[in-house]
């Protein structure tokens, strides 16, 4: 074709039969093969996930009954039984786990994002923290079994938490510095023309500026954690019982309830999932199917808090 | 810093010499550094009250940089200042004054409009609730953006996102966020450069409306917005000997006489569209 800089003249002769779109030309072709490729590689990439969904849809819906909430796991050769402990000993660690992760993770990434993102303790709490994102889950529980099971004499649902939140920090750390730093800095300038302290600026700007980004590194964390089953093992172990002694059993009320070994659907699936009976099979499909339904929920209510935050 | 009642009688600079009674803010910078880097020399402009001060020149002279001065703005590490500003008879750079408190009576509005992230009452809110006030917010609010006309535009969106806004509008949000807390002085800081000519003219006709109640100064590169807008002008160049960049003021005066008759060749050759 002709050079860009078309006179009127050379405009009237071009043959309009060139701007047709042919597949027999290269750049053409070339576009239309990665545009399917670019397609086909998002469908190999989402066929995992629909096919894991679709398979605990499957399984984890037969054996789905309201025992499986309000009643304990069978023991083997029973029929029956459920794994309400285990919902609420799970919803229990990773509530903890959060209690101890977020603000240590928000907090240490204001500091590393905001008040001193130079310094060498900034450099250093972020180097650690990339370091600690690939901490094999496995170190994690071994390193709370080593600080708390066996400090406290015994394994617990405070020692699983600890282990969790292990690699919870390192997540909600780095994005949540992220976050921050993705807050123009015309924000923050206004705040301070505005004559907010350094400390206001933070809480009235940065934070709520911040708040979705942080929200979703803190689900990113949670979804990662309830589904962890190594650290669990050495930790928190398992537990046929509910977490209370006293009515109603299935409410942790002293801390004495925390400091027992406690059950987890993630440890309940590994147990299960092994087992040579069918009926404990079946449950722990269905523990599967309500592992992934809770990390669903709550990302979502999470997202849903982020985005009123905002107004 | 002290709440200074607004002083009436006359009060020494650091020269010794008088401070006329209208005088609100008394600048007067020696030399101002970047670390080693001399970005602005031998400045003194006295901001009268109620009136429109503009700061004009080429880039680079300086002025944002003396304008952020005028509120302890400048951020930067390593800012060194020798001189004095004198708010109110307070100068600004004492030991004992608090960058913050300063910056709750001397306001700031941006070149860049820059409202936060949250609705158009919290923008607008956000200066009230940092000083606790006490009073009917949702009162100052409604006068704030009265006073920003935006008023009419906002009425019933009040709710939604200060980021939802126009550009001009937005701008005039900030005014509004500037002025609920009823500072002593507005800085601004080029507020029309981002802005089409429609919202300038709107953003200059507020500025004249804004000098009844508050001393303003404002930073331009628009000569014609100067001569519409300011009261007094002064003109800044920029010195390049000895491969520096430094700033300086060539020449202060009342509008008129800067525009019609310069004293200094900078300031003609300027006023004049030649450029060196």
């Amino acid at each position: 074709m002709a050079a860009p800089s078309i006179t009127p003249a050379d405009a009237d002769a071009i043959d309009l039969a060139t701007l047709e779109r042919s597949l027999r030309r290269p750049r053409t072709l070339f576009s239309f093969t990665m545009s399917v490729l670019t397609g086909a590689a998002t469908l190999g990439a989402l066929s995992p996930l629909f096919s894991v969904l679709y398979l605990l849809v499957l399984r984890g819906g037969k054996a789905l009954s309201m025992a499986v909430f309000s009643e304990l796991p069978p023991a083997a050769m029973t029929a029956g039984g459920g794994f309400g402990n285990a919902i609420i000993g799970t919803f229990v660690i990773v509530t903890i786990a959060d209690v101890i992760a977020v603000p240590i993770g928000i907090l240490g990434a204001i500091f590393i994002a905001e008040f001193g993102p130079d310094t060498r303790t900034a450099s250093a709490v972020r180097f650690a923290a990339k370091v600690l994102t690939g901490l094999p889950s496995i170190i994690a529980g071994v390193f709370a079994y080593a600080a708390v099971v066996v400090v406290t004499g015994g394994f617990s649902a405070m020692a699983g938490a600890v282990a969790l939140s292990l690699l919870m920090i390192p997540i909600i750390l780095l994005t949540a510095e992220g976050a921050i730093k993705a807050v123009p800095a015309r924000m923050r300038e206004a705040a301070v023309g505005m004559g907010a302290t350094p400390t206001q600026v933070v809480t009235r700007v940065i934070i709520p500026t911040a708040a979705p980004g942080i929200l979703t590194g803190v689900m990113l964390a949670i979804a990662r954690a309830a589904g962890e089953t190594a650290p669990l093992l050495f930790t928190s172990l398992f537990s046929n019982f509910w977490m209370s002694r006293t009515f109603p059993a299935f409410l942790p009320k002293t801390p004495d309830d925390l400091m027992k070994p406690t059950a987890s659907l993630a440890v309940l699936i590994y147990n299960f999932s092994g087992s040579p009976f069918d009926n404990q099979v079946a449950l722990a499909w269905t523990a599967a199917l309500i592992l992934v339904v809770m990390v669903l929920v709550s990302n979502i209510i999470g997202l849903s808090l982020a985005r009123r935050s905002g107004d | 810093m002290s709440a200074a009642p607004p002083t009436t009688t006359p009060t020494t600079n650091g020269n010794g010499g008088k401070v006329p009674d209208d005088t609100v803010i008394d600048c007067e910078i020696k030399e101002l550094f970047y670390g080693r880097f001399k970005a602005a020399r031998d400045i003194a402009l006295q901001v009268k009250k109620g009136t429109v001060t503009a700061l004009i020149g080429p880039s680079g002279c300086g002025k944002s940089t003396v304008l952020r001065c005028l509120n302890r703005m400048n951020l930067v590490r390593g800012f060194r200042l020798k001189g004095h500003v004198v708010f109110r008879g307070q100068d600004i750079y004492a030991s004992n004054v608090d960058p913050v408190s300063v910056r709750r009576h001397i306001g700031m509005v941006f070149q860049q409009p820059n409202p936060f992230a949250m609705s158009i009452f919290r923008n607008v809110a956000f200066g009230l609730r940092l000083n606790r006030y006490k009073g009917d917010v949702e009162e100052k609010v409604e006068r704030a953006l009265r006073q920003a006309a935006l008023w009419d535009e906002v009425n019933g969106i009040m709710r939604s996102s200060g980021l939802a806004l126009s550009g001009g509008q937005q701008q005039r949000l900030c005014i509004a966020r500037a002025i609920a807390t009823e500072p002593a002085v507005l800085l601004m800081d080029e507020p029309c450069s981002a802005l089409d000519p429609i919202a300038t003219r709107r953003i200059e006709e507020l500025i004249t409306e804004l000098k009844q109640k508050y001393t303003i100064a404002i930073v331009t590169h628009n000569l014609q917005q100067a001569k519409r807008i300011a009261d007094m002008t002064a003109f800044f160049y920029v010195d390049k000997s000895n491969g520096g960049r430094t700033g300086y003021m060539v020449e202060y005066g009342p509008t008129e006489a800067i525009f019609e008759d310069p004293q200094e060749h900078h300031t003609k050759q300027y006023i004049r569209g030649e450029f060196s």
